[in-house]
C-alpha cells in the first residue's frame, strides 16, 4: 500500500547519515523497557547456569564468572519500540567462552531471568562472538535498570532478546516462546527484516 | 498491516496535551492498556512512526482515542498535537501489547498507579471497567505536576462518584491546589499506605509513567508486601517517546 501523505509533515531527518533498521529512530540516552519491577539480586547469591533442561551442564557464582575472560565490545542496540542506541561500549563475558566446555545438540537456548522473563533463540545466535553477558556498560557497573548486575546481549536481535538479570539458559531440542514471544511479538526479532509481531 | 484511522475530533486536555479521536476501518478492537503505533509521512517519503497507548474504552465500531503529550523535541507529537486537523488521515497499525492490559471479565482488586501522561493507558482501563458496568474495585493513584496538568479530571470526578466508584487520588509534586493537605511531592511510602489497595488483598498493581517514577513506585509496592508477580509496568524512557 503506498503511504497516505501527512499534510504539513516534514519530519526532522538528521543530517548525520546513519544506517538505521527499517523503522528505528536514533537515540542518545538509553531508555528502559521491562514489564514488572525490577529485581535486586545479592551478588552473594548471583548465580548463572546453563543447563539441558534436566541437568546442569555450567555453573557460576559471582566471583567465578568475573574471574572467566572478559571482552569489551561496542555494539548498536535496536529496541522493537522503535529508537536505537548506537555505539554503546560494554564490558563481558562472550557466550563463547561460556559454551565453550559444554558437549551439546540441542538447537535453541531459553533464557530464564531473576523476576522470571524469559526469551527464546536459536543456540547458533548466541554462538560465534554475537553474544555476551554483560557486566559493565559506558565504563560504570551495569546499573540494575538496565539489568544489573549481569544482563545476556545479542545485538543483532531486538533488544528484548537481551534478557536482563540473566539467570540460567536452558538448552533445548525444541523451541518454545518466552514472555514477550508469548505475548504478540515475533519468535526471531531481527531488527533488519522489521520482524516485530508475529506474523511479520 | 497499516489500517487508515479518520481524524473524527480533536480535544485539548491542557495546554500541553491533545486527544485525537480517529474512525479506523476494519479495525479489530483493542484491550485497555495496549498502544498503536502511528506512521506519518512527508510528501517526499520520509516516514516517522511512534507507538501512543489508546485512551478509549474497547469498541466495536472503529473508534479510537489517543491523548499524546506534546514534546518540545518531539518530531512526531508537535505534529499531531498542533498540526493535524478534522479530517486528515493518518496510518495505524496495531493494536500491540498483550501484558499491559486490562481484560472487563477480570475480577481482582486493581491498583492504578500513574505519573503525569501515564495516566493514558489506565485511563483506558478506568474507562473499559465503566463500559462494562464492572465492579472490580479499582483504585487510582495519580501523580501529577500540578492542577493545571490533570487529565481527564472531570471524568474521573463522574466515575468517582457513581455506584461501583473507582476511588482516585492525586499526588501533585511541584503545586497544589488551594487548601491541599499534603505538601508538594512526590508519592512516598505514606501515601502508598494511606491510599492504596493493601497487599494482603492481592490487588494486582498497574504502574505508567516515566522510567524513574516507576522505579520507585515499583520499589515502594514491593516493600509493601506486593508480589512481584502482581506489579505490572509500564515504562517512558527519558525521551519520553515512544510509550
Amino acid at each position: 500500500m503506498m503511504a497516505i501523505i501527512s499534510r504539513g509533515f516534514s519530519g526532522r531527518r538528521s543530517a548525520a547519515v546513519v544506517k538505521l533498521p527499517p523503522g528505528q529512530y536514533l537515540t542518545t540516552d538509553f531508555p528502559v523497557l521491562s514489564a514488572g519491577p525490577t529485581p535486586n539480586v545479592p551478588l552473594d547469591n548471583w548465580q548463572l547456569t546453563i543447563d539441558d533442561g534436566t541437568k546442569v551442564l555450567r555453573k557460576w557464582d559471582w566471583e567465578s564468572f568475573r574471574g572467566l575472560p572478559n571482552e569489551t565490545f561496542t555494539v548498536d542496540l535496536h529496541c522493537v519500540t522503535r529508537w536505537s542506541k548506537l555505539g554503546a561500549t560494554w564490558e563481558g563475558v562472550s557466550l563463547d567462552t561460556l559454551l565453550a566446555e559444554v558437549n551439546t545438540d540441542a538447537s535453541y537456548a531459553f533464557v530464564h531471568s531473576y523476576g522470571d522473563y524469559t526469551t527464546n533463540l536459536p543456540l547458533k545466535d548466541l554462538l560465534n562472538q554475537k553474544a555476551w553477558i554483560a557486566f559493565r556498560f559506558d565504563g560504570g557497573e551495569l546499573a540494575l535498570e538496565h539489568g544489573g548486575p549481569a544482563r545476556l546481549l545479542v545485538p543483532h536481535l531486538y533488544l528484548w532478546k537481551s534478557a536482563k538479570w540473566i539467570r540460567r539458559i536452558t538448552l533445548t531440542h525444541e523451541d518454545k516462546p518466552g514472555f514477550w514471544e508469548g505475548l504478540g511479538y515475533h519468535n526471531y526479532g531481527d531488527p533488519w527484516r522489521e520482524q516485530r509481531y508475529w506474523g511479520e | 498491516m497499516w489500517h487508515v484511522g479518520t481524524v473524527v475530533a480533536l480535544n485539548d486536555e491542557t495546554e500541553t496535551v491533545r486527544t485525537v479521536r480517529l474512525k479506523v476501518s476494519n479495525w479489530r478492537s483493542h484491550v485497555a492498556g495496549q498502544h498503536v503505533d502511528v506512521r506519518v509521512t512527508a510528501s517526499d517519503g520520509y516516514s516517522a512512526v511512534r507507538s501512543y497507548s489508546i485512551a478509549s474504552a474497547p469498541n466495536s465500531d472503529g473508534h479510537l482515542e489517543l491523548t499524546i503529550e506534546r514534546l518540545p523535541e518531539g518530531e512526531v507529537s508537535p505534529y499531531l498535537t498542533q498540526e493535524v486537523e478534522v479530517g486528515d488521515r493518518l496510518e495505524l497499525r496495531g493494536p500491540i501489547g498483550g501484558w499491559f492490559v486490562w481484560r472487563n471479565y477480570q475480577t481482582e482488586p486493581v491498583q492504578l498507579i500513574g505519573g503525569g501522561s501515564g495516566i493514558v493507558p489506565l485511563m483506558a482501563m478506568i474507562r473499559s471497567r465503566a463500559s462494562a458496568g464492572s465492579s472490580a474495585p479499582f483504585r487510582l493513584l495519580y501523580s501529577v505536576r500540578e492542577p493545571s496538568a490533570v487529565l481527564y479530571r472531570d471524568e474521573l470526578h463522574t466515575l468517582s462518584n457513581r455506584d461501583y466508584p473507582v476511588t482516585v487520588s492525586y499526588a501533585y509534586t511541584r503545586a497544589i491546589p488551594q487548601g491541599w493537605p499534603r505538601p508538594p511531592g512526590h508519592i512516598d511510602a505514606s501515601l502508598i499506605a494511606n491510599t492504596t489497595w493493601p497487599s494482603n488483598l492481592a490487588p494486582i498493581c498497574y504502574v505508567c509513567g516515566p522510567t524513574s517514577f516507576v522505579e520507585t513506585i515499583a520499589g515502594l509496592l514491593t516493600a509493601c508486601g506486593h508480589g512481584t508477580d502482581k506489579i505490572r509496568a509500564e515504562r517512558f524512557g527519558p525521551t519520553g517517546e515512544p510509550q
